[in-house]
């Protein structure tokens, strides 16, 4: 792990292994639009494409030590740059000069990791434990839980606010010219920021109505 | 005017330190922030009590010592300045101002709002500079051509004072503002660039052992800083270190 001994390189790593989660979040929310278009065959389908193909197979571990070293490294570097100011400020007037979403990626970050909990107990154990051949059964039935479906909504926005900050946050950690593609990168983001929270919700709300 | 402080009163370094109320009165809007702390001090004087230590030096902006945190700021309410530039009629009359010192692990504080800010020294002996032989024969700088774009950018990075206001308004405690401007200074150069990688490097390591958190691109400390050091210069380091990675 020596090449991840500086906190640049530790920044970096935590760009890049964001950047290829958002890959992976455009995949899955691409699939979970055929829900609604083309609709039950096409999802189902796509996920049995998903679970077979050996492309796909093989992505799975790379994408899942993904995950675990976002998390655990987001954690880290929050716990050690907390101990960076022992004492705090009596008055931090901290909203005038920075962002909500870019102080709080620890926040939306273990809000989605809550999420990843209870997706995995609900959808991914018995996807993979269990001979489920309905899927599309399996995940609009758990959208008509209005507990679930609202963890979910809640889920997504702070995705989307995690990923406001994040995008454009992960090109300058990875030295993006800034006076050339900032604006682009933050129009980018917000863009990429507002298609997965509404994107994934809409589809929640929908089966929760339909 | 008429003013409510609440002003952190430390001992010393060991002491756990309080905020401590004061009502000034007399106070004029065309003082600067400094002057009425003087004010303060003097009254404080007459009456036998310890006067409240500040830094502060040349008292026009450019020397980067006056670092104070005022009403959750570093350098208080208003932009692109020091505290010796923000006058008190930026303020109202009868309100209450808190004052605080810089707060960082790098930063200790020496004495009430004093922060021994020597870490940023160490950093810049680790790199902050390039290697001329200066035997008698050295060749004039003014000789090597260089793109105004270029030289313009890099004296921007340079008109970095030092003065702490990037890690004290961090929420990570991160120096990484003023480390990227003492970089980039250089990386515009032809001569800071023969000595690039191992600076970025050198720097970063002495950064990291000093105590400071790392960026995670909030922005508050281009906000914060009272010569508009661009995060720009950020983005120049990251660059510098993935290329010296590659070296």
């Amino acid at each position: 792990m020596t090449i991840l001994k500086t906190s640049v390189a530790k920044k970096i790593a935590m760009a890049l292994s964001g950047l290829f989660l958002v890959m992976f979040i455009f995949i899955h929310l691409a699939i979970n639009l055929t829900l609604i278009y083309p609709g039950k065959e096409a999802f189902d389908a796509a996920v049995e494409f998903m679970a077979t193909n050996p492309f796909i197979q093989l992505m799975q571990p790379v994408l899942f030590l993904g995950f675990i070293f976002h998390i655990a490294m987001g954690i880290y570097l929050e716990w050690t740059n907390r101990s960076k100011r022992p004492v705090n400020y009596v008055n931090n007037n901290s909203g005038v000069a920075s962002s909500w979403a870019s102080r709080n990626m620890i926040w939306t970050g273990l809000f989605v990791l809550l999420f990843l909990a209870v997706h995995f107990a609900n959808y991914f154990i018995p996807f993979k434990t269990q001979q489920i051949h309905d899927h599309y059964a399996l995940v609009t039935g758990l959208f008509k839980n209005p507990i679930y479906t609202l963890l979910y909504v809640l889920a997504f926005v702070a995705l989307g606010i995690h990923l406001s900050h994040g995008f454009q946050s992960a090109f300058q950690s990875l030295g993006a010219p800034r006076e050339k593609c900032n604006k682009a990168l933050v129009l980018c983001g917000n863009i990429i920021a507002f298609v997965v929270a509404f994107g994934f919700s809409a589809i929640a709300i929908y089966f929760y109505f339909n | 005017m008429k003013l409510n402080l609440k002003i952190w009163r430390q001992n010393g370094p060991n002491d756990k330190g309080r905020m401590v109320d004061y009502q000034i009165d007399g106070v004029e809007p065309d003082m600067s922030f400094l002057e009425m702390l003087d004010l303060l001090n003097e009254k404080l004087i007459a009456k036998g009590e310890e006067p409240v230590a500040f830094d502060h030096d040349c008292r026009e902006g450019i020397c980067g010592m006056c670092s104070l945190y005022i009403n959750g700021e570093a350098h208080g309410p208003d932009r692109l300045i020091t505290t010796c530039q923000l006058h008190m009629r930026k303020f109202k009359d009868g309100e209450t101002i808190t004052i605080e010192p810089w707060r960082a692990k790098a930063f200790p504080v020496i004495k009430d709002l004093v922060v021994d800010r020597s870490a940023l020294d160490r950093i810049q002996q680790a790199g902050g500079y390039i290697s001329v032989n200066t035997s008698g024969r050295t060749v004039d700088a003014n000789n090597i051509p260089i793109p105004k774009k270029d030289a313009d950018a890099a004296f921007d990075a340079a008109t970095c004072i030092g003065c702490g206001a990037c890690v004290a308004t961090c929420k990570n405690a991160s120096a990484m503002l003023f480390v990227s401007a003492k970089v980039a200074q250089f990386a515009h150069l032809p001569q800071g660039r023969v000595e690039a990688a191992k600076r970025v490097q050198d720097m970063i390591a002495v950064m990291d052992a000093e105590g400071f958190g790392s960026c995670t691109n909030t922005g508050a400390c281009e906000v914060e800083c009272p010569k508009g050091i661009s995060l720009s210069n950020i983005a120049i380091l990251n660059k510098e270190f993935i290329l010296a990675q590659a070296k």
